[in-house]
């Protein structure tokens, strides 16, 4: 929880003097790997953040679309994976808190989360069981009371994350363009501290993030009100409506130290504080503890003489506790004073930009042979098989979850959880689509390939409900950075996206990186996440009832690419094998095609091909419309495979259509027109699952067993554990 | 003709009730702060959902101490219509508007899902459109929702026909799977769903033509013709 030996002399160099213990305290808050990105910064460069509808502004902690009519949308990702690993409860509702924080901090109304979880085999690891109950928990108590639906997610359970956590939470705001906050101030201004009072949790915390889970470091994860969050939001718009607000910040990683000095440093101002005036939870704090706790829901504001008292009475008004800390100056520095005494005097600009790091990187060895592996015997009975799949904690309905989850408070929630990427209803007439999507077990077999591929299942989630993809957010979460060969799997990941974003023209509007995520067994497999956005300009396509004798149509070709696919690994425990990889020019093209047939309203339903691959996927339609569907895999667009290989390979840039009969000639000449792989394999009847060749039923499932095995698998696990 | 929606600290739904009856509805209505006095000129009183005072000690009880009370008992007495939805209900509970309390559910979590209820009185200001056992798809989303009465209070209510409405589904656990009641003079209607989430086409995946019938009751009960 220090400097290393080059950063102490680097900062002494800076400083011109030896720094105090305090001044230490503070940079290496700031200078931690949480908060200051030093060894993923120079990397991340690359990815490209220009768009139409990109807004940028000094300061902002989330990204900012303009989404027409003077409207814009924010959006932002977070994790909390160690203080989640350690307190799930309380880790995960801290993270739901502070990713909100950030889209408030732009001036913004929070309107939608959606959070990716992750833990160990949650079928045998009891632990697991309990970190995922808990930290659901965590996410509806907190999210539930703030009135911000939860609309989506993914969950997903492999041994990697054993004893562990991965708990990320994206935000979506919403605003008048007008209202965004221009974060400017000017010498005489007011800094004030808003919300929750300063106390001894959290201390440290972003340190306790930028280091290997050791010990449980309770003391390092923060105590979540969600009823102080909810006045905070309250007060904060307010504040806006009345423009009382001319900067500000969230206090998140590294506490007061951080939120300062990055103001201060982004302003181009300088910032005089006295820390007798902070409200604390506790008496006696030392400086260097009210500087680095990271006590939640607390927002900096930056206001000036005429607003201060307009400001004052919101907060009495919400009986929100504040406190007048600080003062802006015209130099550059940050000015930390106990009453009269200055107690840490540094220039806020070295502070805030931490020495970035050349870390080494060099290829995993164990990926020189890892997509080598032997085909698994074609199972006996692949009915039973796809039951299996279908009761696979990673494939089963998350309905257990999402009900926890108010997921319609806000009267926005057009498409719902449980259908492939959630939409929003905007004040504008327009509609607002999202999804996050990762999958750490292609991404282990192929960091390149399966990042590419989670950014390729997040468009096409998006591209479902008809609309166009109109930003990204990322977050990359990798073990130690100081191993060269992790580092070359998180440098893999960004190239990677960028090549996606730049072939699509989706612009990079924010990102996160968590570094550090080792488990007793070594590091988690690679995790990058990625979270699309995507605009409707008219209707979105809500799924419509299936009904016999309505058509299923498949995109893309399917091919030998079972590597890292729930089959392999769940079915037959096989690591290994070709990682699915995204051809992007096919890839545009047919989710160009997906967007035109749901604008001519001849789609039904448009639904992802991805986990779980066919066999499952066309399962899924069919549970949620309790029908039954006979597909004839003969006619598949697909490379030479076996039945298994055919039913489970995951594949990108696969689509499944539902169309009514009397479409079919039209939606096949559309899809031969633009040149689109693809085929007619079945037909909805009755109540049976059937995949045959010619004659043959190659598998066969009830619907209502099919739905038994789906709906209940997962809830079944934690309901009695 | 206007209605105030009571906002408390920690209400959540305040805004959503607003726009359904503003912009849906075309009704007059204003957000009223709980510390504030209710307006002079008001004709119905809406206590919307949400956690006011984040459900510390129990679901509603601080927000039912709050000044504003005061008035909505007043205004309650004088036969105004009042609409408790959720935590609105869970407030007028603690408040002895309404008899009972609302209980943790038996799955012990949070809860939101569509469910269907049925109208088992249709003489309030907020049934009076529908038909006598209507059924209506509506959303729920709640903790403690679970109505519980003595034997006794649930023999009163049947009498006297303060049984709004009731689950067609066991959701909860709730006393003969009360979804809404009513006080006994029935101005004063406290439910569970949430008719605000389930008026509207684009956002209700059923059916919304029934719940809309909740706000059109109120605007025949004050006399608005639609």
């Amino acid at each position: 929880m220090s400097l290393t030996p080059q950063e102490s002399e680097y900062l002494e160099k800076k400083i011109g003097r030896k720094p105090n213990s305090l001044e230490l305290q503070i940079v290496a808050a700031e200078w931690s790997e949480h908060c200051s990105y030093k060894s993923s910064k120079k990397h991340l460069r690359i990815l490209p953040k220009e768009g139409k509808r990109v807004i940028s502004g000094p300061g902002y902690d989330s990204g900012v679309l303009d989404v027409g009519d003077g409207y814009v949308v924010t959006v932002h990702i977070e994790s909390h994976n160690h203080p989640s690993a350690v307190e799930p409860y309380g880790g995960a509702a801290t993270g739901v808190g502070g990713v909100i924080r950030d889209i408030l901090s732009a001036g913004t109304r929070p309107i939608a989360l959606l959070d990716g979880l992750r833990f160990g085999d949650i079928e045998k690891d009891h632990h697991a069981q309990w970190l995922f109950k808990n930290a659901v928990r965590g996410i509806a108590d907190y999210g539930n009371c703030l009135g911000i639906p939860t609309i989506g997610g993914e969950i997903e359970f492999d041994k990697c994350f054993t004893n562990y956590a991965l708990v990320d939470v994206a935000s979506i705001g919403f605003g008048k363009k007008e209202n965004l906050i221009r974060n400017k101030a000017e010498k005489g201004d007011y800094v004030v501290l808003i919300g929750g009072s300063t106390g001894r949790d959290g201390v440290g915390g972003s340190q306790f993030a930028s280091d290997k889970l050791e010990a449980e470091n309770r003391s390092a994860v923060q105590i979540p009100d969600p009823f102080i969050e909810k006045l905070v939001i309250e007060v904060i718009l307010e504040a806006r409506n009345q423009k009382c607000i001319k900067a500000m910040k969230d206090l998140g990683g590294g506490g007061l130290s951080c939120a300062i000095s990055e103001t201060a440093d982004a302003l181009g101002v300088g910032i005089e504080l006295d820390l007798s005036l902070v409200h604390t939870r506790e008496q006696n704090m030392s400086p260097s503890e009210i500087m680095i706790s990271e006590s939640q829901e607390r927002m900096l504001v930056i206001t000036d003489l005429k607003k201060l008292d307009t400001l004052k009475k919101i907060c009495d008004k919400f009986r929100v506790p504040y406190s007048v800390i600080g003062r802006i100056n015209s130099d550059t520095l940050m000015e930390v004073k106990l009453d009269k005494n200055t107690v840490a005097k540094l220039p806020s600009q070295i502070v805030a930009n931490a020495p970035l790091l050349d870390r080494p990187s060099s290829k995993p060895k164990y990926l020189s042979d890892i997509e080598q592996v032997k085909k698994p015997k074609v199972p006996q009975d692949l009915s039973q098989t796809l039951l299996r799949m279908l009761s696979n904690p990673n494939i089963a309905s998350k309905q257990w979850v999402y009900t926890q989850y108010d997921h319609e408070v806000g009267i926005r929630t057009v498409v719902k959880p449980g259908n492939d990427g959630a939409v929003l209803r905007l004040d504008n007439g327009k509609f607002l689509a999202a999804k996050i999507d990762g999958n750490s077990k292609h991404c282990y077999i192929n960091p390149r390939d399966g990042v590419m591929g989670c950014f390729d299942e997040a468009c096409r989630n998006v591209v479902c409900t008809g609309a166009k993809p109109i930003g990204m957010v990322d977050h990359l979460q990798f073990g130690n950075p100081e191993d060269p060969e992790i580092f070359w799997t998180f440098k893999e990941s960004v190239q990677a996206i960028t090549d996606y974003a730049r072939y699509f023209e989706i612009p990079c509007v924010g990102g996160k990186v968590s570094l550090y995520n080792e488990t007793d067994d070594g590091p988690i497999k690679p995790t990058p996440l990625i979270g699309v956005l995507g605009l409707i300009d008219e209707k979105p396509l809500v799924p419509k009832k299936i009904e016999n004798g309505d058509l299923l149509v498949i995109l893309g070709t399917t091919k030998d690419e079972l590597g890292g696919s729930e089959y392999y690994e769940y079915v037959h425990e096989i690591v290994g094998g070709k990682c699915p990889a995204v051809d992007m020019e096919s890839s545009k093209k047919t989710q160009d095609a997906v967007l035109e047939l749901v604008q001519q309203d001849i789609v039904k339903v448009a639904h992802d091909c991805s986990k779980g691959g066919l066999a499952v996927a066309v399962s899924k339609l069919c549970i949620m419309n309790k029908t039954g569907c006979v597909i004839s895999l003969e006619k598949i667009p697909s490379e030479k495979l076996h039945h298994d290989e055919l039913l489970f390979s995951e594949s990108h840039s696969r689509f499944l259509l539902v169309i009514k009969s009397q479409d079919e000639k039209q939606t096949l000449s559309i899809l031969k027109q633009r040149g689109i792989t693809h085929a007619c394999i079945g037909i909805f009847s009755d109540k049976d699952i059937i995949f045959k060749e010619k004659t043959n039923a190659v598998a066969r499932v009830r619907v209502d067993k099919a739905q038994e095995k789906w709906l209940n698998s997962l809830g079944a696990l934690v309901t009695h554990g | 003709m206007k209605v105030a929606i009571i906002v408390f600290p920690g209400s959540n739904c305040d805004r959503d009730m607003h726009h359904v009856l503003t912009d849906v509805f075309h009704l007059e209505s204003q957000l009223v702060w709980h510390t504030d006095e209710l307006p002079k000129n008001v004709d119905a009183i809406v206590l919307p959902g949400g956690f006011s005072y984040g459900d510390r000690l129990r679901a509603g009880v601080i927000a039912a101490h709050s000044p504003v009370i005061k008035d909505v008992k007043k205004m309650a007495e004088k036969g105004m219509p009042v609409l408790g939805v959720c935590n609105g209900f869970q407030i007028l509970v603690e408040s002895g508007l309404l008899p009972g309390a609302l209980l943790k559910n038996t799955s012990l979590n949070f809860m939101c899902k569509w469910t269907e209820i049925i109208v088992k009185n249709n003489k309030t200001p907020f049934t009076n459109k529908f038909k006598l056992n209507q059924r209506i798809p509506i959303a729920i989303a709640n903790g403690e929702g679970r109505y519980y009465a003595d034997a006794k209070t649930l023999a009163l209510l049947k009498k006297n026909n303060q049984i709004v409405f009731t689950y067609a589904e066991k959701v909860n656990g709730a006393s003969l799977d009360i979804a809404g009641i009513s006080n006994k003079a029935g101005n004063v209607v406290g439910m569970m769903p949430h008719p605000e989430r389930s008026a509207e086409q684009i956002i209700n995946p059923n059916d919304s033509k029934p719940a809309s019938l909740i706000f059109e009751s109120l605007l025949s009960t004050l006399g608005v013709t639609a």
